[in-house]
């Protein structure tokens, strides 16, 4: 198990050696000179020399690339051309509620998804399984923007129940940002148990199980489902890719004061090293949120841990 | 006629063999409700997108200031926005957009994504170790992630969000088309193309990509949904489309100020992204059920 987990690990440094080199490379086709939208235009051309030597604008790309990446792995992200603070300090204050919102979102899709997935699973072509599958096809279509706008619509502007915008002040200002985060992953999540808990219902092992005479409940919960957890696992995984691109437009709605907003009003001020800073750490975090699913998934395959043990 | 008669009646399964399997398809596309439902919205969805002009009640971009914000109505059935602009006539013009932005950057990520896994696939070794690894680092970022980053980049435009999503998907195709190439290339027919002395540009157009072309065509169509969704979401940031551009996310976006008193300009257009998407994930899943021998009963 653990020479899998250091595998794991290993593999990630060169994909993510790869990102850096694709988010250098990106904010590398920006037309203009990153020293004059630092200093503005108006800036003396000494002053602009010397920030380009400063910061080895002058070196060429690869130079740049290899200073840029020592400066990162020591968690020196640069400044903030906006405000001028570091902006380590800038991602460190608002990573907080990224990460809140992220994890509530895909707790709430966990605890609506698998059931209702298996629900349907067991039920097919009821109602209930009906009403399942077009709440995910329709979650998987709706647009995060649209239906943020909506749920501000319905339960703040029209029925008065939830806050619209904010954070700080209880768990009601969490409510409409979660559940429109969460969708899509409730969808996702509903419709992959539901195919995966039919497959394995259908499977050997289980008609054994039956009629042997074990109780149906037993079936579907110890050993059905545990078979079916497993792809659920990837999708919950996945999912976390779809989470962070959400968590961007929801925080932008919402008003909420994570990463996501931040890099959409970075990008609005061109203030680059702040959405490369971000850029990278959500790689990051997508990257460790995969390695602990697949952690996850050995631990749930004994297939696998007897592979690598 | 089933696919037996229609050998029957040639005598000979070798001719028939390349059709008999394509009216199979059709016949199972057609057996599930959800496909045709789901085909029948896109082709509405398409000719609205073509003849906009023509079905559009007025202009897109007509602004009628005295008739700013007033709720659906005979004259406009979907209402009005702030401007006073016809909603559904900026939806029906906002199709065409968004259908080509959808149509453009699957086309850009096909052609190299595409590309990419049919060499890959087919020579393998070194560039098929490279061209994986590029793939690797690209699924490392979330897909929206990645456009979002490019259009910051390049600068908000319509084009913009074109290259940024269609490279966004490149690994995808580039996946989906390595291991569909990675199958074929192991078939006889190849095997006997190679024998004979075939070139290798004629194995893999001849051959190999009229043979991998099922689940390629699978992920077009979920790509294009996705790449709808994404275009509409980076507009509704102020990346994508500008103003006046009627298109379905920067109508929500600018929109949004007035939600309070004029809901439809915002519900409308969100509706026409959640159809479009909808009809197009339901035409590829029927046709993922109905290509996957796995799924066919």
């Amino acid at each position: 198990m653990i020479k899998y987990i250091a595998r794991r690990i290993l593999l990630i440094v060169p994909v993510m050696l790869g990102v850096s080199v694709i988010v250098f490379g990106i904010m590398h086709l920006t037309p203009g000179d990153p020293a004059i939208l630092m200093l503005g235009e108006a800036a003396p051309e000494a002053e602009l020399a010397a920030l380009r030597t400063r910061l080895g604008l002058d070196e060429p790309a690869y130079v740049q690339y290899g200073l840029w990446l020592g400066r990162m792995l020591q968690l020196d992200f640069g400044r903030s051309i906006r405000s001028n603070r570091p902006v380590t300090a800038e991602i460190s204050q608002r990573i907080g509620p990224t990460v809140e919102l992220a994890l509530l979102a895909t707790l709430l899709a966990v605890v609506i998804g698998v059931p209702l997935g298996v629900i349907s699973a067991n039920r097919p072509n009821t109602a209930i399984d009906h009403g399942a599958t077009v709440l995910a096809f329709g979650g998987l279509a709706m647009p995060v923007f649209w239906q943020g706008l909506m749920m501000i619509l319905v339960f703040s502007l029209w029925l008065g129940w939830l806050p619209s915008s904010g954070r700080h002040g209880g768990w009601v200002y969490y409510v409409l940002p979660t559940v429109t985060l969460g969708t899509s992953a409730i969808a996702a999540i509903t419709r992959m148990t539901r195919s995966t808990m039919l497959e394995t219902l259908s499977q050997d092992f289980i008609r054994t199980a039956r009629s042997k005479g074990v109780f149906d409940r037993s079936i579907i919960y110890r050993h059905a489902l545990s078979n079916a957890m497993i792809p659920v696992v990837t999708v919950i995984g996945l999912q976390f890719g779809g989470l962070l691109s959400g968590a961007v437009i929801t925080e932008t709605i919402f008003s909420w004061p994570g990463i996501g907003r931040l890099a959409v009003d970075a990008i609005r001020a061109k203030d680059f090293p702040v959405v490369q800073a971000v850029v990278m750490v959500f790689a990051i975090m997508y990257a460790v949120v995969n390695l602990f699913v697949d952690v996850l998934y050995a631990f749930l395959d004994p297939r696998l841990r007897t592979r690598y043990s | 006629m089933g696919v037996d008669a229609a050998r029957g009646a040639d005598g000979n399964g070798g001719t028939l063999d390349s059709v008999a399997p394509r009216k199979g398809l059709v016949r199972r596309l057609g057996a599930s409700p959800r496909t045709t439902i789901g085909a029948v919205a896109l082709i509405v969805i398409i000719l609205a997108a073509i003849f906009a002009d023509q079905i559009s009640p007025y202009p897109p971009n007509q602004q009628f200031l005295r008739n700013r914000l007033q709720p659906p109505s005979v004259e406009n059935w979907l209402g009005t926005d702030h401007f006073g602009r016809d909603v559904m006539s900026r939806i029906i013009h906002g199709g065409r957009v968004s259908l080509q932005v959808g149509f453009i950057s699957v086309a850009i990520a096909l052609a190299i994504g595409g590309l990419m896994g049919l060499i890959g696939g087919f020579y393998g070794g070194r560039l098929d170790s490279v061209f994986s690894a590029i793939v690797d680092v690209l699924l490392a970022l979330p897909a929206f992630l990645l456009a979002l980053a490019i259009v910051a980049a390049l600068g908000p435009s319509l084009l913009n969000v074109m290259i940024a999503v269609g490279v966004a998907n490149i690994p995808q195709f580039a996946r989906i088309a390595r291991s569909a190439v990675l199958t074929v290339r192991e078939m006889d027919y190849v095997t006997a193309a190679e024998a004979v002395g075939s070139r290798d540009f004629r194995i893999m157009f001849k051959h190999v990509v009229p043979n991998s072309l099922g689940p390629v065509i699978v992920q077009v169509t979920l790509s294009l949904a996705g790449a709808i969704l994404a275009a509409a979401g980076l507009s509704f940031l102020g990346l994508g489309a500008q103003p006046p551009t009627a298109e379905w996310g920067s109508m929500l976006n600018s929109a949004r100020p007035f939600i309070r008193d004029a809901h439809w300009a915002v519900t409308f257009p969100g509706l026409a992204i959640m159809v479009t998407v909808l009809a197009l994930n339901m035409v590829g899943d029927g046709l993922r059920d109905a290509l996957d021998p796995r799924r066919r009963d």
